[in-house]
């Protein structure tokens, strides 16, 4: 009687799990059965051929798959992530490392499905779940364009993904839990711009591969979550684009958020890390109208949002590091950025009641004041003033005590965002030293 | 009682000179005023200048070479060899990739355009056997090793010549070291066809440091400035050089970078 029970449930447990085995592939492949034949790809046209263009920009694509010093395209670019480098691939049509042997339904394919030719599943390095949201004529579009560019024969190396997680296996049941294709569906209720704006922002343009977090699987919250995140690896927060104490979008006006995206600056803020290479390589080439679309779906979703209460001051700072970050400040920084902080219009951004100085999560000031940098030159802003690193000149302690100083001596009261520790810059320093 | 009055002279001296400086510093401060912001290259190129010295005159340790009066074609070439690998040092990567080629351009002919005096070489300690024999490198090359003079190329006073050869004088020991080395292992290249990295190549390694030594221990000429045209154009067409046309000819000295 214990015996047969016993077999039973093996038996139960057994059938349960080939049920979750085939539910798992069905979900990854089983769209493969039921697939009509390829339809043609249109011949090119100018017109189709500036389009694809056009969406390849939008989407950024030569950021990742271009290696510093090869072709543009080419691919071959490490995108470190916690669980390993993953290679972007050869774009260009070279027919035994690029799309040269591919054809329009593969490349559909890979941007939809997030596979590659003989049904391959790609690593979610490459945002399929934004490329998913592009209808078939854009994918049509932007591998005519490609496969119009000049062939560069250039291997991709293997993913270097920590067993067994690059595995197809790992992927599978990856994509069952966090992925799933999907089309782009207009909200009837919004105008057309905003729906354009929508879609630029979910698809192409990709912004929640950055600006949303990512749980321990490494899954965002969504294509449309903007809530923030921290870019693991290489350091840099990408601040919520809904909270008001973080990017103030709802009180920016318009044509201040379609400068920043186009310049890369505006009056109270200035772009840096990786969305620097955002405007400039992708945004600052895009149509006035879609940027304008897309800072009215912003605009839109951070007033949706709804207003938090001032976080309450932080507990004072310790004398000796008060006085530490006041020394090193007026010996590195006030010479620039003014004794109380101020700026000067124009030239050196101001650091009282700087959002950028505030924000709770500190990563993106150490960065700066490590590697200080240039705004990126752009037509709106094309010949931009910069800062020094100090990598080599400051201390974990002294960078510490001056970005506390930056966070508490020099803003107003009710607005401070507490101590920065020397242990998280030595976190910072240490991840990106190269 | 002398004892307590000298004490009280004491500090009411004290404090007056006290209050004295304090006034005056008070003044001062207030005369200088908010520092003046100006709108100029020397105010957008600080972060180079926190490097490599003020206008560009080569920062303190020997890592940091001078800028200030080497050929302009020559600077942005660097400039572009560090956004697109050719050079590797990841701090200047990281300031260069936000910027345009025009404003490349524009920071090259800055420091360019700078000529500040030289500070005296440092003597070189390398024997006067090896030095004769870097000597003889710099102004004669080496026929049998196929090793042209450093000369042909770099101008017969050594200054560079416009707007691509940079000058080989002026420059810190450990710099020179870490370029020859850096040549000679391919870290560091040029534009293709790599002409400098051919000719280092060719020296032999325990020749290295001589060649740097005698470099570094030489006083600059009067004119500092690169040459505008070589007494004898390279003829040999083994050492076209992808980042220099004018030595070959193919460009006019003092074209567009």
């Amino acid at each position: 009687m214990k015996r047969r029970l016993l077999k039973l449930s093996a038996r139960l447990l057994g059938a349960g799990l080939l049920l979750l085995l085939a539910a798992v592939v069905w979900h990854n492949w089983g769209d493969l059965l039921g697939a009509s034949p390829a339809p043609q790809l249109a011949p090119a046209t100018p017109q189709s051929l500036e389009r694809g263009a056009y969406l390849v920009r939008a989407g950024n694509c030569v950021a990742c798959h271009t290696v510093r010093g090869s072709a543009p395209l080419a691919g071959g670019r490490a995108i470190d992530t916690p669980f390993g480098a993953v290679y972007s691939s050869n774009l260009t049509p070279d027919d035994d490392t690029g799309l040269g042997r591919w054809s329009a339904q593969d490349f559909w394919n890979a941007l939809h499905h997030g596979r590659a030719p003989g049904g391959r599943l790609l690593a979610p390095a490459f945002p399929y779940e934004h490329t998913s949201l592009m209808a078939r004529e854009d994918s049509d579009a932007m591998f005519a364009w490609l496969r119009s560019q000049p062939a560069v024969r250039q291997a991709t190396p293997a993913h270097t993904l920590v067993w067994p997680l690059g595995t197809q296996a790992a992927l599978a049941v990856w994509r069952t839990l966090f992925f799933e294709p999907r089309t782009f569906e207009p909200d009837p209720t919004q105008s057309a711009e905003w729906n354009r704006g929508a879609w630029l922002v979910q698809g192409p343009g990709h912004c929640a591969a950055c600006h949303s977090p990512r749980n321990a699987l490494g899954a965002s919250a969504g294509v449309a979550d903007l809530s923030g995140g921290l870019m693991p690896v290489v350091n840099w927060y990408a601040p919520s684009l809904t909270r008001e104490r973080e990017t103030a979008l709802a009180s920016t006006p318009l044509d201040e958020i379609v400068r920043l995206l186009r310049s890369g600056r505006n009056a109270g803020a200035q772009v840096s890390g990786p969305m620097a290479e955002v405007v400039q390589h992708s945004l600052q080439h895009l149509h006035e109208a879609d940027l304008r679309a897309m800072a009215i779906y912003l605009q839109a979703r951070a007033r949706q949002s709804a207003p938090e209460p001032a976080p309450a001051n932080p507990p004072p700072v310790r004398a000796s590091m008060a006085e530490l970050g006041r020394k090193v400040y007026e010996r590195h920084c006030a010479t620039c950025h003014g004794e109380q902080g101020q700026g000067v219009p124009g030239i050196y951004p101001a650091l009282a009641g700087n959002r950028a100085v505030l924000l709770q999560e500190p990563t993106n000031l150490v960065q700066s004041v490590l590697y200080g940098g240039y705004a990126p030159a752009t037509a709106g802003h094309p010949r931009p003033f910069g800062m020094p690193p100090f990598v080599l000149e400051l201390e974990d302690r002294e960078i510490a005590a001056l970005l506390t100083h930056l966070r508490m001596a020099l803003q107003a009261e009710g607005s401070r965002a507490g101590e920065v520790t020397p242990l998280q810059v030595n976190r910072i320093r240490a991840e990106t030293t190269q | 009682m002398t004892r307590i009055f000298r004490n009280r002279c004491a500090r009411v001296l004290a404090t007056a000179l006290g209050t004295l400086l304090g006034a005056l510093t008070v003044l001062s401060a207030w005369a200088q005023g908010p520092r003046q912001v100006e709108d100029s290259m020397a105010e957008r190129t600080r972060a180079c200048t926190a490097c490599h010295g003020d206008q560009g005159r080569a920062g303190p340790d020997g890592y940091y070479p001078r800028l200030a009066g080497k050929p302009a074609g020559y600077l942005y070439h660097q400039l572009r060899n560090f956004a697109e690998g050719r050079r590797h040092y990841g701090l200047m990567a990281r300031l260069v990739d936000p910027l345009s080629d025009a404003y490349m351009a524009e920071i090259a002919a800055h420091f360019a355009s700078l000529h500040l005096p030289y500070p005296p070489p440092a003597p070189s300690t390398l024997a006067a056997q090896r030095l004769a024999r870097g000597q003889a490198l710099v102004l004669q090359g080496d026929a049998a090793l196929g090793l042209p003079a450093c000369v042909q190329c770099h101008g017969e006073r050594l200054t560079g010549l416009r707007p691509h050869v940079p000058g080989l004088l002026g420059l810190p020991l450990d710099y020179l070291n870490a370029q020859l080395g850096a040549w000679q292992t391919g870290q560091r290249k040029a534009h293709a066809p790599d002409c400098m990295a051919e000719v280092v190549r060719r020296i032999p390694h325990e020749d290295i440091i001589a060649v740097s030594s005698w470099l570094a221990s030489q006083r600059l000429p009067a004119d500092t400035r690169p040459a505008s045209t070589l007494p004898k154009p390279m003829s040999d067409s083994r050492w076209r050089c992808g980042s220099a046309p004018e030595l070959s000819g193919a460009l006019p000295a003092g074209g567009r970078p």
